[in-house]
């Protein structure tokens, strides 16, 4: 049976973790590599590296951490962040990433993901979306630019253009969840993954495992990212698995 | 100095899959023409995306003529997903276009169905027969898979093993010397890497 994944997410800047990984073990916590081996080690199913600052001299320094990553960790890799071009999507699997997720660039210039889909596949463009609910709507809207800017774009509406682009998997994050470490937005993330026919990955607002657990089954999510709840020691990858195998969620483990 | 040849056709991340090789103690080198892989121990297909597509670099690179000589000559040869689907002799994926025909059988798309397609994660695999190449693997053998097409090989015993997603379908296919695999060894942590070094101790 299909496993459902979990997916822990190192936000970037300048080749150190933002505010470090509090794992006991690490000498270094602050190095997405050492991180990265950790995770695979707990049983993550996937990683995500995610550029934050993703200005061009960070570039270099990514490619760097993604083929020293790809040399020791055997599970899939993606990178986001800054990927404006085919070209920069083509570096970054070169340098040893599986997948590339791409966000505001594909807002602007939609053939950025039928160009990257063509070019390597479908199975490695991944569309994040930053979604907002409309107050007193039953909808929601896309932000680009790390949540700065309204596209005034419906979220169904893109992601369904996006897969047909070529999108192979949706990473979407709640923007009125993340940060708040109170779960997952369940009902965004269901409506999205009836809406689509491609994998959807459900981001923002996961403090518990309890929460994973929700977005997975009401959710109906095919996948979790989680940032806090790992980074902070007080759940590990397998921990969290557990708790979703006693619960019959389908997990490796 | 015996090596792997790795062959790259621009169809996919060949890093990950060199690196997982080279993890479990392959000498490789990375081939753009078939002169380059003639005196060869084993040939490696990798690849990922479209059937056409994969063909179409695969003549132009002069391929096609060397990996059947290749796989008739017996010697040793890993295909990994794309890799694994060329050797048929066609797919619903590029309806006119000519695979290796290696095997007689067609690849086809998964059924519309409530499930998602691409199968996108990890899933179990259910190893035919005690086959060599999938020994010592834990207990529920996890894979890696990343695909909404699959081989359908008209001689069913040529199939390794077998995976569940809507329709029990080939996760791998093996043959004397040859092993293909639908899922990615490269990207399977342990269980993975356990299956390239099983295909290389067996060159040895």
């Amino acid at each position: 049976m299909l496993a459902k994944r979990i997916i822990p997410c190192l936000d970037v800047t300048g080749g150190r973790v933002v505010k470090g990984v509090h794992f006991v073990e690490l000498t270094d916590a602050g190095d997405p590599v050492e991180a990265a081996i950790e995770y695979n080690k707990q049983g993550a199913d996937e990683l995500v590296f995610l550029d934050i600052t993703a200005s061009s001299d960070h570039r270099a320094i990514m490619r760097d951490l993604v083929q020293r990553t790809a040399e020791q960790v055997f599970i899939p890799l993606t990178v986001g962040g800054g990927i404006r071009t085919v070209d920069d999507v083509r570096l970054m699997l070169n340098s040893g990433a599986d997948k590339v997720s791409v966000n505001s660039a594909a807002v602007n210039h939609p053939n950025l993901i039928s160009e990257a889909a063509q070019r390597f596949g479908s199975q490695c463009v991944v569309l994040a979306v930053d979604a907002k609910k409309v107050p007193g709507e039953q909808r929601w809207e896309v932000f680009t630019y790390g949540g700065r800017f309204n596209t005034h774009l419906d979220v169904l509406d893109w992601v369904q253009k996006a897969v047909e682009l070529g999108a192979g998997e949706i990473l979407l994050t709640s923007m009125d969840a993340d940060g708040t470490l109170d779960g997952y937005d369940c009902e965004l993330t269901a409506t999205v993954s009836d809406a689509v026919s491609v994998p959807v990955i459900a981001s923002g607002g996961a403090g518990s495992a309890e929460h994973l657990y929700h977005v997975l089954k009401e959710g109906k999510a095919d996948a979790v990212l989680a940032a806090s709840i790992f980074h902070f020691g007080t759940l590990t990858v397998r921990q969290t698995k557990e708790f979703l195998k006693n619960n019959n969620i389908p997990v490796r483990l | 100095m015996s090596f792997i040849a790795l062959i790259d056709y621009d169809m996919g991340n060949l890093l990950s899959v060199s690196k997982a090789l080279e993890s479990v103690g392959a000498n490789l080198r990375i081939v753009r023409h078939p002169i380059e892989a003639e005196k060869a121990d084993a040939l490696i297909l990798p690849g990922v995306g479209n059937f056409g597509d994969g063909m179409k670099h695969l003549n132009e690179n002069h391929f096609v003529p060397f990996i059947k000589d290749w796989i008739a000559a017996e010697k040793p040869f890993l295909g990994i997903c794309l890799g694994m689907q060329m050797l048929m002799e066609s797919s619903e994926e590029a309806p006119d276009v000519e695979g290796l025909g290696i095997f007689p059988g067609k690849v086809v798309r998964f059924p519309s169905h409530s499930l998602k397609v691409p199968h996108i994660g990890w899933n179990t695999i259910d190893v035919q027969n005690n086959n060599p190449y999938f020994q010592e693997l834990s207990q529920t053998p996890w894979f890696y898979f990343v695909h909404s097409y699959y081989v359908q090989p008209e001689d069913s015993t040529i199939i390794a093993a077998q995976t569940n997603y809507i329709v029990d379908f080939a996760a791998a296919l093996s043959c004397g010397n040859l092993l293909a695999t639908q899922f990615h060894p490269e990207k399977s942590q342990e269980n993975g890497l356990n299956v390239l070094k099983h295909f290389i101790q067996r060159i040895q």
